[in-house]
């Protein structure tokens, strides 16, 4: 089944403002260039981002919050975004914070066929406000419905036209699930390649999960906090 | 006094062999340089990788391979990858031995607050709630006292919680404490540093019994 689309302008076919959106990448690593780009073009607006970061000020998920596309963001993590916390603590940008695995494994839930789940974090915490408590084991555990989004948009190393993706490091994150979890997922990919290039036995998302997939261009892959050591000379 | 090093040298004596160990953004990330000779443990960053590796050489920092505080890492021989859900699977599932993390307060029940002070600060807790819901051995790393000179060591967290009951033992730059029934145990105290000065700094029941040790780096 050939999923290929052109670029991320037809990726991006039938995204329309109030929508709810799906984004992976942790920070800037493994986040959807293109898609994003394509979306200020395209100036959708009201927009719900679950995404486990909102990027930095002039990048990534940051790149829509300047324009105020967004209407509210589902995250774990917003440090490292100025423009975020401002419209966050000023009340025009709604935010839900939730623990980083409850994130992840809420959109696994969504995209596997789980309405909900039990897990011990955040009980005692905001985060448990109005949620239930059930006890296993004798430890409190509270319970998390399933995240799902009308678009999934994930970036990927490499994809064949069938939609398999492969992740290179530590940008595969939140893609894989996110991937599972959308109406109509979307991936861009640096190379795309033909069914049976890729190896069966190595494939991380199976292409079942992908709608759409295209060569993304000109990756920028900006680093947020270059860490090096010197050479022992 | 203990500096930032100090602090995370002392909690490397607490690495055993055999261990999985998670380390926070800060203090808690600066133990991976103090691993004690003959220590074999395997660091994991919750954005999916376990076997992370030292800072790169400059010049091959690689944009696809990050830690949890985005900074470039490297992977260790024998390294691997995974997805957010498989990481935090290994984390609630109690697959990792060690947790340490950073703390803006702790209470003497052992409840942390490290994530939003309302109406000023924002960040987001991150992996820490899950985190401290579900590891048995979380190891706090911070100051005795915020920039203020207020104590971080209290009765009751005044900021949002983390989590609750939940952490063990507190490395401050003043002390080595753990937190049992009634209150914070006084178990070591910096060079230099008397009982009373702890006493001081910590606004939480301190229980001190007998002569107090002096901290060995």
């Amino acid at each position: 089944m050939n999923k290929v689309v052109k670029n991320a302008q037809a990726a991006c076919e039938g995204i329309e403002s109030g929508m709810t959106l799906m984004l992976g990448g942790f920070g800037l690593c493994g986040i959807p260039e293109n898609c994003i780009a394509e979306l200020v073009n395209k100036n959708v607006n009201n927009l719900t981002c679950i995404s486990n970061n909102a990027g930095v000020d002039d990048f990534g998920l940051g790149l829509l919050l300047q324009k105020k596309q967004i209407k509210k963001m589902i995250s774990s993590y917003v440090g490292e975004n100025d423009e975020f916390e401002r419209q966050m603590l000023s009340g025009e940008l709604e935010v839900d914070l939730i623990p980083q695995g409850s994130l992840a494994a809420r959109c696994y839930a969504g995209g596997a066929g789980i309405p909900a789940f039990f897990t011990p974090a955040g009980y005692g915490t905001e985060v448990g406000i109005g949620k239930e408590v059930r006890w296993f084991d004798g430890k409190p555990h509270l319970l998390e419905a399933a995240l799902t989004a009308d678009f999934a948009i994930v970036k990927a190393w490499k994809g064949d036209k069938f939609g398999n993706l492969v992740f290179k490091g530590t940008a595969r994150n939140f893609n894989p699930m996110m991937a599972m979890a959308g109406t109509i997922t979307i991936a861009e990919v640096e190379e795309l390649v033909e069914p049976g290039e890729l190896d069966p036995n190595f494939i991380h998302t199976p292409g079942v999960f992908v709608q759409r997939i295209f060569q993304g261009e000109k990756y920028e892959k900006r680093i947020e906090q270059r860490t090096v050591r010197q050479k022992e000379s | 006094m203990l500096t930032k090093q100090q602090i995370a040298q002392r909690i490397a004596q607490e690495l055993e062999s055999g261990w999985y160990v998670n380390l926070g953004i800060g203090i808690p990330t600066l133990i991976a340089n103090y691993v004690p000779e003959g220590i074999d443990v395997t660091f994991q960053s919750e954005n999916g990788i376990l076997g992370m590796g030292p800072f790169p050489f400059d010049g091959d920092e690689d944009a696809d391979l990050i830690n949890a505080g985005k900074q470039t890492i490297t992977a260790m021989p024998g390294a691997c990858i995974f997805d957010s859900a498989t990481s935090f699977a290994m984390i609630r599932g109690k697959h990792i031995q060690l947790t340490v993390l950073g703390a803006m307060e702790v209470s003497d029940q052992g409840d942390i607050a490290n994530w939003k002070i309302p109406g000023k600060m924002v960040k987001g807790m991150g992996g820490a709630m899950d985190l401290v819901a579900s590891a048995d051995n979380i190891i706090v790393a911070m100051m005795h006292t915020n920039k203020r000179g207020k104590s971080k060591l209290l009765k009751q967290c005044s900021l949002p919680l983390t989590g609750v009951r939940c952490v063990k033992k507190i490395v401050t730059n003043l002390a080595v404490l753990d937190v049992v029934d009634g209150g914070f145990k006084l178990l070591e105290k910096a060079p230099g540093v008397t009982v009373e000065d702890v006493q001081n700094a910590t606004e939480g029941r301190l229980i001190v019994e007998g002569e107090v040790p002096d901290i060995k780096i």
